[in-house]
Parts: structure tokens; C-alpha cells; sequence
């Protein structure tokens, strides 16, 4: 089996300690939570950190809660917790959607959403879901607290907002009434990457779609946020042929690299059916129709 | 630098480099050779052990990372000579044939009916999608953890 | 104390003989307390790396160990310059060729060995690699098969003298040119297709790997290794570096599967050997799991034309035409008069009046291999060839692809059957085995679905196939590796107590053979499975044999256990007569006793035969001693199991995604010594087809870079992707076999591929007009056929 190079390990305490330790020891020390990204490059030493900052004992970093008109959820909460929540399962059922068919039930059990977001891999479910819904994300450093859109949030291929010596602590998602949220995926395999995912969330008040978010995976050098198909979804009435000409622009909007899970257009032509059938479905939710 | 992780119950203390993995850890310790590798890129399964009553992947998780946890290995299940339900199911139903990758199919089956004591077909194969097997083509190991669910009652040693 | 062998059982007669016995090695694994190959540990021992090469195709500049060496943990490093003094730079293969252990003047793949880091432990061993600098010059590469042979493709082996293009091995024929052109001549129907079977690979759980430890007061090398033929091994480690046979020892251990991956000698077991020699101490090689997938043993890779043709409503002929991509050294294993292994035996199940088959295999810049993951020596290329034709005939003739096939198998009556390529198939009854397939499926029922679902614009497919396999290599006269004949051994010793042990020559890898040999000894002499040992995976201990593969186990080792053991019950008929004062031909057996005919009360149990055979008492004239005897096999031909499978499909119309929603398969592998094994067999090797008709491959892009040389791109199924499977069986006893028995272990990776291939395109051909797709099938490649753009696999 393949092993990492050598590295220094410390453990946080608190998130103090943890932004502490990255200010003194730089660029080359990496925080560690679950490992399963890190740790699987680190085997293969396409990743070599001089420096582990362990976090796992920041237990008040895990949790979600409404705090007001938000859900909030802790940067080191467990993908399982986020697919076992019922409260998250009410509000953004998106996320039970994807943390089904993200990595495997054992994986599960240690990555967290902080990990996800943070890896910046366009293939990644959790950030179209938190593109879609809106989502904030929450990022510390010795300097204090700030708060980035997820729009935002993502730079580039593997590059977030969050900056030397910064730590993702929080994700916010607001809550609006006639909520409504699905995530579909196609994998050639369980546990596989995405070949193309797509997010959706509607809000729907009086019949009618007052705000809408659409974002898709692995078709982008990041998360694909498709603000032109949120314009055209938004005062409209939801019908099928309303989110199937939302999967159009999904198509179009997308820029999806050719490898092994498929050519370019079969992705665009993911893209456009698993919009289609996420807003369906979030649609359906969000009017109580999905049984 | 020196870690003491409690493995099956027993504190087992080594020196070793922040670089060494939890399945070395383990491996390296007398008797404990139960748990094995397979693959480079945590997708196989055969290294699955409980940590804190969890399945993980011990190929992904460093040693110093488990300071302060319960480890439970394959070697765990029997206890006094009495055998765990899912083991006495796996052989009930032949769900083993080359035996590689069943120490992380049994923890990773003891986990679930800890958890789910009735789990459906498609709660077990979904339980052990993170784990391969070459040799049985899993029919037969859902048909032990079913065996295991229903015979946890009669055959549990009472701990 | 509770423990596996006494635990209360829900079969409640334990048979004595034939029959769903759990299996006894199952209490060690179920613990934990198997004992593989990283499980052994041997004071001293030091640990080895292989440093591979990241081109597919370039000369090597230099090598310079220096930085490797100045780590305190390096012991050595090794590379070709060193081993060329021990004259084992190169190495020779099964198929006569030469491969390369460590390269010297070029690399020809990407992943071959370059060099070889001895270390205190696998993480510095790991570090090494890195402080070794190699210089490239990289050249171009050839990945696609059929451009191997173009004019100006890069010559890869020109370390061969004589050698001016990339072919293989030249053009081997089967069948009858002339009579199959007439076929076609005649024919009302005829169809082309080129059907590619990519390159995938065995990936068993646990890699390959070697333990070697030579002593040298005592010349003695001793050798862990998890090997499906450890045997021959020996023998070839004897050859290739100059050692005494008689002193080299391998140990197998327990094996974390094989499939065919284990049969080869690798460049890293060479390096274990010479490092140890060379160290002194026991070196610790194992790969991981990407040089695995990149450098060890793969399957397949057959480029195929052909062309099948019909008259009145049968086949009647067939063409074929192969490149085999053999990649950058020639290291298929096959028999020796068989260059393309078993291939011939394309002509099927089918009453055919000619074929004519044609193979030619070449050279590219890839991993060696070919003859691997239960292929039964390129059967499973030829069943699915003729398979997906016969279903091309169908599509063509607007036939039922059940239909044809009844209206073309070999009869009942046509058997023993010599086929249009000289095989002699030795028992059968096809139409019965399909027809226990369609019940099992309801194919009717299904039909009726498929047409209701396609009103409605749903994907469903049933897919079949239907093949005849030979196993069992091989008779002596016909069949060597390496000149080494495929014959088995086994060794029967009755002990006073009359428990029993018996030695073996196959080689389990999780096949069950400490259970079902035992069982085969209980049938003959009825002394207890639990009272029986079987003996196996320790050259020094077990019988010469050439190993486990190919389904060679029951066919070869189990008619040799079969034939020991009624050698032992004749010795014991003997003993018995003159301890019950009669002669040996008044005496009837009944399973674990001889008694006088005719006075059933008067009898000698087995253990009481063995007490007597051990003491000083008297024995027949001129008998020795104990009870005990020793059989080599040689089979008379190849068995020939056979079988029908059935596959439903639903492909999701608008992502193409595949499912398999059911899998039936019928098998006729003769007489069952174990039916809970042989199901067993056949599920994994379902779950494998599937693979590989639906993700496993290997590919390669224009540089000969891997494209799949991790878990995370080399996918295989797990427990989601693999329906509830349903198995049938028929009963054709094989007619040679001591016990009636066939093989089976590689029957469902043979016929399960082309059953969802022929599915898959019974989804789609009504509705998208697709009439052919290469594997894998995987969503994507699904959706380029049904958008009428199929392409071959990279």
C-alpha cells in the first residue's frame, strides 16, 4: 500500500489553538478532519504538508441548528450526520439527496462538509448543494470572523476564498418559506465520482417561483452555479417544460472536461436532464406533492 | 512520537511517526494481523475497523489521529470462545470464499445491525458498498447478515 | 466452548460425502487468523520496493542510485547493471518469449520495473523511490493494437535479434478455410461486426507479492508466496536462476484471491530472490494495489472481425479474424501446442458445418498479459464472440435469439461431438439446460413486460447466452506449460486412527478445497469431511501439479483425489478379506465399509481396516503396510461444462444509465461434490461479468499513459450493482470423470458478459437501431450508442 512522506503532527484544542498553529507554521501545514481527501493524496504524495493540524477534537464545530432565519451547520459535521438529520431532511431534503450517493456509508463516517467545501473539487456534491440553497459560508482567522457567499466562495480547481492562517467554522443556509430541494447524480458506480450532479431549490409562494437555485458538479473547473437558468425560473409558474428549458441553459452554461466517465457532450447532456429532473423534484416538495 | 490507542479493549502504547497509518498500528501489534489492505485510494473496504462503534477506513486515518478512541478489530467479535452472530452467519451461508476482505465485511455488518437490528436487502448492500469482494458476489453476504439479524436474540453472549 | 465446527446446524444431516457442507477453513478467516502473505513476519527481514517507470515507451539515459544509497534505512538497490552479473537481467515467459526484470536499455511500458529498493521497513522502502534519479528519453508509443503492425510503428522489441516489427506471435489456424467460405456461399443470411473484449483485470483483493528467504550456510531458499501454481514456480526458479530445485520451498500461504493474477512469475518475485540472496536476509516485496493494476497480469485486449452466417433458419458458419494484444513482452500462459490458448473452441455450442478462426497476436507499449480472470485460456473471448453473433444473426434475421440457438445446438444425440475446429465435446443437452433457464427467467412473462414497457417508452432488456466450455487442462499427449505436462497428484494417507490426510497438488484461492476434497475422500472411503486433512500450497508437501486455473481443480486434482482414494478403498477391500477370512471378491462396499455379500452383519468399518493395515497382524501375501497410496492424473480429454444465462436490463432512456435488474444462470458442470461451493463459484464470477460488461477496463491514452491504474478508475462492483442472483442447474454427468464431475469456476465469467451485452442492445435496438456497443457499457458509452455514435473502448 502506498504511504505518506514524513510530516509533523499537532492536535487542536480549540479553534484558537488550530488558527494559531497555522499562523506559526505557514503554508505548509494543512488542517486535517476526516483525511479523506487529504490523506489519500498525501498516499500517493501528490499532496506532501510538512505540518497535520488535527482538529477532530473541535466538537463544538459539529452541529446544525436553526439560529433564526438560518440553519446552521458546523464545518466539522459528518457527512453521516448530515444524511441522518431529520431537521436538515425537513428544510433541505437536497442534502439527504446527495449524502446518499456521496463516497460510501463508511467514508461517510468521518468526512465532514468543511472538508468537502474546502477541496474545491468541481466533482464534489456538497458544494452544488450549497450553491443551490444560497448558502454562506463562515471563515475565521486571527483577524476575526467574516462571511463569503458560496458564489463567491470558490476561486478556482481546488482553490477556496479561505486564506492562509483562515478557517471554514460555519456553513448558513437561509430560510424561506415554500422551500423545495433535490440533488440528482449520475455515477458509473456507487460511490463513484459524479459524472455530472445537479442541484436544484425552489421557493414557491403562491404558486409561483419566487427565487430558484441551480448549481452542478463536475461539469466546471468548479461548482457550476447557472445564474442565467435561476433568471429565467424565477416569477414563473413551475411546469415541466419550464425546468426542461432551465436544463437547456444548464447545457449550455456548463464547461465539462472529457476523461474517463465521459465525453463533453454527453456531460452537457447530463447537465440538462438532471436539472430538469431536480427541479421537478424540488418543486414537488416545496407544494408538498412529493410523497 | 508516542501514541497509546485502545485496541478491543487492551491500551497499546508505541512510539511512532505522525506518518504511520491506523492499519500499520494495528498490524504491527501481536495477533492483529486480522485487518487487511487492497487497495491505495480507500475504496476497497478491507481494511474497515470500528472506531467508536463507526466503520472506518483504517487505511485513511493516521495512528496519532485515534489517541483517545476505541478501536475494535475481526479479532474482537469472538468473545470466551463464543462467536459473534455475524460470524456464525457468514459461515451459515458461505459468504466467504477467499476470506480477504471478510474481517472488514463482518465489522462492517456488526456496526450495521448495531445500529439497524432489521435492516431491509437494500439497507444491507447499501451498508456494505464500501467494501469489495471478488470471490462471492455478496448474494450470500446479505444472506448471513439476515441470518445474524435474526439470530442476534438467541445467540448474543450477554456482555 | 462453542466453535464453528459444533455449532447447532440448520442442515440437519451432515453429509458424509457429496453435499452443502459448510466449509471447514471458514473458522480461521471468520477470526481473523488467516495467514497471508503481509501476515508473515521472519526475524531480519528487510523490505522491498519496485520503482516503475512513468513512460510507456523510452530509453533509459542513466540510473543513479547515489541519493537512495546515503539513506540510512537503504540496504540496496538494485537495478539490470546488478542483475545482469547474476545473469537474471531477463527472464524467460510461458509463451517462450522473454520479459525484461529490471529494464536496462529502454522501458517498455508504463509501470515496468526499473529498479529495486531493499529498506528497513515499506514507508522508507516508499521514500527511496523517490531518491532514485532515472534519466528518459521518451519515445513514441503504440497503444492501439491494430496499428501495431503499420509500417512505421515504433519497433518496441528490439532487444529480440531478428525481430523488425511488433509482431507477437504470427497467425495460428483452426477449422477449415475452404469449407467455411462454401458455407458462406450458400448462405441466406449473413452478418459482419468487429467486437472488441477490452483489456480489464483480475484485481484480486489482495496483491501480488513474495516473501523470499535464502540461507546461505545451507542453500536452502525458502519462498512465501501467494501463487496458483507454485510447482512449476519451483521448477522455473530452478531453471532461470541456477538453484538447486530440490532446495527451493514455496509456501502459499492462505490466498486473498487469484483469478488468473497469480499465475505468473513477476520481475518483483525475481527481485525478492535475487535481493535475498544478494541481502542475506529475508526480503518482503509486495505491490500495491496501482502497480498492481498497471503492470501485473491483465486479461483480454482481443481486436475480433467476423462473420456468421445462416441457412434455413440455423447457423451454419463462421469467420474469425483476431488481433490479441499481447502487450510489451509475450507472457500468456496457455499449453504449449495452444499459442492462442482455447480460443478455437469459438465455434460454440452450435451444430456448425465450418469455421475458420484465425489469431495473430502483437506487441504494444502496455502491461504484459492476456490469459487471465478465469478466461479458461481465452474461452471467455470466443463465447462472447459467438454469443454476440449469434444474437447479430438474430437482430439480422428477424429470429428470436432463443430460437436460433435451439434451432442450432449440437443434439443429445450428436455426442460425444467433434466440432468444426477439433474439439470433441464430451456430453450434453443444451435445448434442456436453456429451457430450465427460460423457466427460472419466465422469459415469456419478461417479453410481455418489455413490449408493455416500450409502449411506454421504457428501456428493458433480456439478454442470453449459452455456452460450452472445455476445462480441466490437460491430457499429457496434448498439453504442457513449459513442457511440464498438466497433470495432478494427490497423496492419500490413512492413519492407524483412520483419520486421514490428503495431499493435493491444486492450489486453493478460496475455492473451498480443504472442504470439498475432504468431501471427495469421505464419498470414496466414507471416513468423515472433519476426519479428512487436505494438504495443499507447499511444494515441498503436496504432489507435483501445475496449478489452479483454467477450472482445473475438480476436473484434474479432484478425479486425482477420486482415483487415490478408490486405490486405497481396493487396498482396504484386501485387508479387509483376510480379516474377516473370505476373498476379496465375496466382499460389497457401503460408504465407510466392506461386508461379505450376503451377510451384511459381517463387515470391517474403514478405521478398523486401517488398525489392522498399521499392526503386526496379518496382512494379504505379500501386501505392505499401512494404508496409503499415490496417483498421478493424467484426464483423458478436457470436461466440458456448459450452460444458459439470462440477463434483464433497464437502461434509463434519458442518462443511459445500465441497471441489472435480475441474472439467471443455469449450469451443467456435471456431478456437484459441493452445490453450496459451486453456487458460491458462480456468483462471484456473475458479479465479475458484470464488471466487466458494465465498468472494468483498462486504458490507455495516446502517450501509453494508464488511465485506470487505481480502485478509483479501475472500477468493480459492489454489493449495489449485483442483483439477488438465481441459479439453476442440469446434471450431465461428464463421461471420463472418475466422480462425473466438471469444472466450473470460470463458467460465469464466461457466459455473463455477452448475456448483458446482448441485453443491452435488446433495450436499445428496437428504439435507437442499435445493433452493436462494445463494453464496457457504461452510461456514457450507452448514450453514444443510442445517439447512433458507438465507439470502440480506447
Amino acid at each position: 500500500m502506498q504511504t505518506p512522506a514524513s510530516f509533523e503532527y499537532e492536535r487542536a484544542t480549540s479553534v484558537e489553538g488550530a488558527l494559531e498553529a497555522l499562523q506559526r507554521l505557514g503554508s505548509e501545514a494543512r488542517i486535517i478532519a476526516g483525511g479523506h481527501s487529504l490523506l489519500p493524496m498525501m498516499k500517493l504524495r501528490l499532496a506532501n504538508p510538512d505540518h497535520l493540524i488535527d482538529i477532530n477534537d473541535l466538537h463544538e464545530l459539529a452541529y446544525i441548528r436553526e439560529e433564526g432565519y438560518e440553519l446552521r451547520i458546523g464545518a466539522l459535521t459528518r457527512h453521516v450526520e448530515l444524511l441522518k438529520s431529520d431537521l436538515l431532511a425537513l428544510r433541505f431534503p437536497v442534502f439527504r439527496d446527495a449524502e446518499q450517493v456521496i463516497a460510501d456509508p463508511v467514508v461517510r463516517n468521518r468526512g465532514t462538509i468543511g472538508g468537502s467545501l474546502c477541496q474545491a473539487d468541481a466533482a464534489e456534491d456538497l458544494s452544488a448543494v450549497c450553491s443551490a440553497l444560497k448558502a454562506k459560508a463562515v471563515i475565521r482567522g486571527a483577524q476575526g470572523e467574516r462571511v463569503v457567499g458560496l458564489d463567491e466562495f470558490y476561486i478556482g480547481p481546488f482553490t477556496t476564498a479561505v486564506g492562509d492562517g483562515e478557517m471554514l467554522t460555519e456553513v448558513r443556509l437561509p430560510m424561506r418559506p415554500g422551500a423545495g430541494s433535490a440533488h440528482e447524480k449520475v455515477e458509473r458506480r456507487a460511490g463513484d465520482w459524479a459524472v455530472a450532479a445537479a442541484s436544484a431549490a425552489l421557493w414557491i409562494e403562491d404558486g409561483t417561483i419566487a427565487d430558484a437555485g441551480v448549481a452542478l458538479s463536475a461539469v466546471g473547473p468548479t461548482t457550476v452555479q447557472v445564474s442565467r437558468a435561476e433568471e429565467l425560473l424565477r416569477g414563473k409558474k413551475p411546469s415541466d417544460e419550464l425546468f426542461a428549458q432551465a436544463g437547456e441553459i444548464s447545457s449550455e452554461e456548463c464547461a465539462p472536461l472529457p476523461d474517463g466517465r465521459g465525453p463533453i457532450d454527453y456531460k452537457r447532456h447530463l447537465a440538462g436532464v438532471l436539472t430538469k429532473r431536480a427541479l421537478r423534484r424540488a418543486a414537488a416538495r416545496a407544494q408538498h406533492q412529493e410523497v | 512520537m508516542q501514541v497509546t490507542i485502545s485496541i478491543n479493549g487492551e491500551a497499546v502504547s508505541r512510539d511512532v511517526e505522525p506518518r504511520q497509518l491506523l492499519i500499520h498500528f494495528i498490524r504491527d501489534s501481536p495477533g492483529l494481523t486480522g485487518t487487511h489492505w487492497g487497495c491505495d485510494t480507500s475504496n476497497c473496504g478491507a481494511c474497515v475497523v470500528l472506531m467508536d462503534g463507526q466503520p472506518i477506513k483504517s487505511c485513511t486515518t493516521l495512528a496519532v489521529m485515534c489517541e483517545g478512541h476505541e478501536i475494535r478489530t475481526v479479532e474482537s467479535l469472538e468473545v470466551n470462545g463464543q462467536l459473534d452472530p455475524v460470524q456464525q452467519g457468514f459461515h451459515e451461508t458461505h459468504a466467504l470464499q477467499c476470506g480477504f476482505c471478510t474481517p472488514g465485511m463482518l465489522m462492517t455488518s456488526r456496526a450495521l445491525l448495531d445500529e439497524n437490528p432489521n435492516p431491509t436487502e437494500r439497507e444491507i448492500r447499501t451498508a456494505i458498498s464500501g467494501a469489495i469482494c471478488r470471490c462471492t458476489g455478496y448474494k450470500n453476504i446479505v444472506a448471513a447478515v439476515q441470518w445474524a439479524a435474526e439470530h442476534e436474540t438467541t445467540t448474543r453472549q450477554e456482555v | 466452548m462453542a466453535t464453528v465446527e459444533n455449532l447447532p446446524s440448520t442442515v440437519h444431516e451432515r453429509p458424509i460425502g457429496f453435499g452443502r457442507l459448510k466449509r471447514k477453513e471458514d473458522a480461521r478467516f471468520i477470526r481473523g487468523k488467516g495467514n497471508y502473505l503481509d501476515d508473515v513476519r521472519l526475524p531480519g527481514m528487510v523490505h522491498g520496493a519496485v520503482l516503475r517507470s512513468p513512460y510507456a515507451h523510452a530509453r533509459i539515459v542513466s540510473i543513479d542510485t547515489s541519493r537512495a544509497l546515503a539513506h540510512p534505512g537503504v540496504a540496496a538497490v538494485v537495478t539490470a547493471k546488478d542483475l545482469e552479473t547474476l545473469g537474471l537481467a531477463w527472464m524467460p515467459t510461458i509463451s517462450y518469449d522473454t520479459q525484461a526484470v529490471l529494464a536496462g536499455d529502454k522501458v517498455r511500458f508504463q509501470g515496468q520495473e526499473v529498479a529495486f529498493v531493499i529498506a528497513t521497513d515499506e514507508y522508507i522502502a516508499r521514500d527511496a523511490l523517490q531518491l532514485i534519479d532515472v534519466e528518459y528519453e521518451p519515445l513514441p508509443a503504440i497503444v492501439n493494437a491494430r496499428k501495431a503492425l503499420d509500417p512505421d510503428a515504433p519497433l518496441i522489441r528490439d532487444d529480440k535479434v531478428g525481430q523488425t516489427d511488433n509482431l507477437a506471435s504470427p497467425t495460428w489456424e483452426a477449422g477449415d478455410e475452404q469449407a467455411t467460405d462454401s458455407a458462406f456461399a450458400e448462405a441466406d443470411t449473413i452478418v459482419t461486426r468487429d467486437i472488441i473484449y477490452p483489456r480489464c483485470h483480475p484485481a484480486p483483493l489482495e496483491t501480488c507479492g513474495m516473501i523470499a528467504d535464502f540461507n546461505p550456510q545451507t542453500g536452502q531458499l525458502d519462498i512465501y508466496n501467494g501463487n496458483q501454481a507454485p510447482h512449476a514456480h519451483r521448477t522455473v526458479y530452478a531453471q532461470v536462476a541456477g538453484l538447486a530445485e530440490h532446495m527451493i520451498r514455496i509456501r502459499t500461504g492462505d490466498i486473498g484471491g487469484g483469478f488468473g493474477n497469480k499465475v505468473p512469475v513477476y520481475p518483483g518475485y525475481v527481485c525478492a530472490i535475487a535481493g535475498s540472496i544478494v541481502a542475506g536476509a529475508p526480503v518482503k516485496w509486495i505491490e500495491d494495489r496501482s502497480e498492481n493494476l498497471m503492470s501485473t497480469g491483465f486479461a483480454r485486449d482481443y481486436v475480433m472481425h467476423a462473420e456468421m452466417c445462416s441457412k434455413d433458419g440455423k447457423i451454419t458458419g463462421l469467420r474469425v479474424d483476431v488481433i490479441a494484444d499481447h502487450g510489451a513482452f509475450d507472457s500468456t500462459a496457455q499449453p504449449t501446442k495452444f499459442p492462442a490458448g482455447f480460443f478455437h473452441i469459438v465455434c460454440g455450442s452450435y451444430d456448425l458445418e465450418a469455421s475458420h478462426v484465425k489469431v495473430k497476436a502483437v506487441y504494444t507499449n502496455k502491461a504484459p498479459g492476456g490469459v487471465a480472470y478465469r478466461c479458461s485460456f481465452r474461452i471467455t473471448e470466443a463465447v462472447y464472440l459467438v454469443e454476440r453473433m449469434v444474437d447479430a444473426l438474430a437482430l439480422e434475421m428477424g429470429a428470436d435469439p432463443i430460437e436460433l440457438r435451439m434451432q442450432s445446438f449440437i443434439a443429445p444425440e450428436q455426442f460425444p461431438y467433434e466440432t468444426t475446429t477439433g474439439w470433441t465435446y464430451d456430453s450434453g443437452n443444451y435445448a434442456q439446460t436453456m429451457r430450465v433457464a427460460m423457466d427460472i427467467a419466465g422469459y415469456d412473462e419478461l417479453r410481455r413486460e418489455q413490449a408493455e414497457k416500450r409502449a411506454r417508452g421504457e428501456l428493458m432488456g433480456v439478454g442470453v447466452s449459452f455456452f460450452t466450455e472445455g476445462v480441466g487442462a490437460g491430457p499429457r499427449k496434448h498439453m504442457d506449460i513449459l513442457g511440464l505436462s498438466m497433470n495432478d497428484g494427490a497423496d492419500l494417507r490413512v492413519h492407524p486412527s483412520g483419520k486421514a490426510m490428503v495431499s493435493i497438488s491444486a492450489q486453493t484461492q478460496g475455492q473451498g478445497h480443504e472442504t470439498t476434497f475432504a468431501q471427495i475422500v469421505a464419498e470414496e472411503l466414507g471416513i468423515p469431511p472433519e476426519d479428512v486433512q487436505v494438504r495443499h500450497g507447499d511444494t515441498d508437501r503436496s504432489p507435483y501439479g501445475l496449478g489452479t486455473y483454467g477450472s482445473r481443480s475438480t476436473p484434474v486434482s479432484g478425479a486425482a483425489v477420486a482415483v487415490v482414494s478408490r486405490k486405497v478403498r481396493d487396498k482396504a477391500r484386501m485387508i479387509a478379506a483376510t480379516m474377516l477370512e473370505t476373498r476379496a471378491e465375496d466382499l460389497a462396499w457401503e460408504k465407510g465399509r466392506w461386508y461379505v455379500k450376503g451377510d451384511p452383519e459381517k463387515g470391517a468399518l474403514i478405521e478398523d481396516i486401517a488398525v489392522r493395515a498399521y499392526s503386526g497382524e496379518s496382512l494379504p501375501e505379500e501386501m505392505e503396510g499401512g494404508l496409503d497410496a499415490q496417483v498421478i492424473y493424467d484426464p483423458p480429454n478436457l470436461t466440458y461444462p456448459y450452460g444458459a444465462y439470462i440477463a434483464v436490463v433497464d437502461i434509463d432512456p434519458e442518462t443511459a444509465e445500465v441497471r441489472v435488474r435480475r441474472f439467471i444462470a443455469v449450469d451443467d458442470c456435471g456431478v456437484r461434490i459441493n452445490p453450496m461451493v459451486v453456487d458460491g463459484q458462480i456468483h462471484g464470477g456473475l458479479a465479475e461479468g458484470i464488471g466487466i460488461a458494465l465498468m472494468e477496463v483498462i486504458t490507455f491514452d495516446e502517450e501509453g499513459n494508464c488511465l485506470n491504474g487505481s480502485f478509483m478508475d479501475y472500477l468493480v462492483p459492489t454489493a449495489l450493482e449485483c442483483p439477488d442472483f438465481e441459479l439453476g442447474e442440469t446434471v450431465t454427468p461428464c463421461p471420463h470423470h472418475p466422480l462425473g464431475a466438471k469444472g466450473v469456476g470460470e463458467s460465469p465469467n464466461v457466459g455473463s458478459p455477452p448475456a448483458i451485452v446482448n441485453a443491452v442492445i435488446d433495450a436499445l435496438h428496437e428504439s435507437h437501431g442499435v445493433d452493436h456497443i462494445d463494453m464496457p457499457c457504461t452510461p456514457a458509452r450507452v448514450w453514444a450508442a443510442m445517439q447512433g455514435r458507438p465507439e470502440p473502448p480506447q
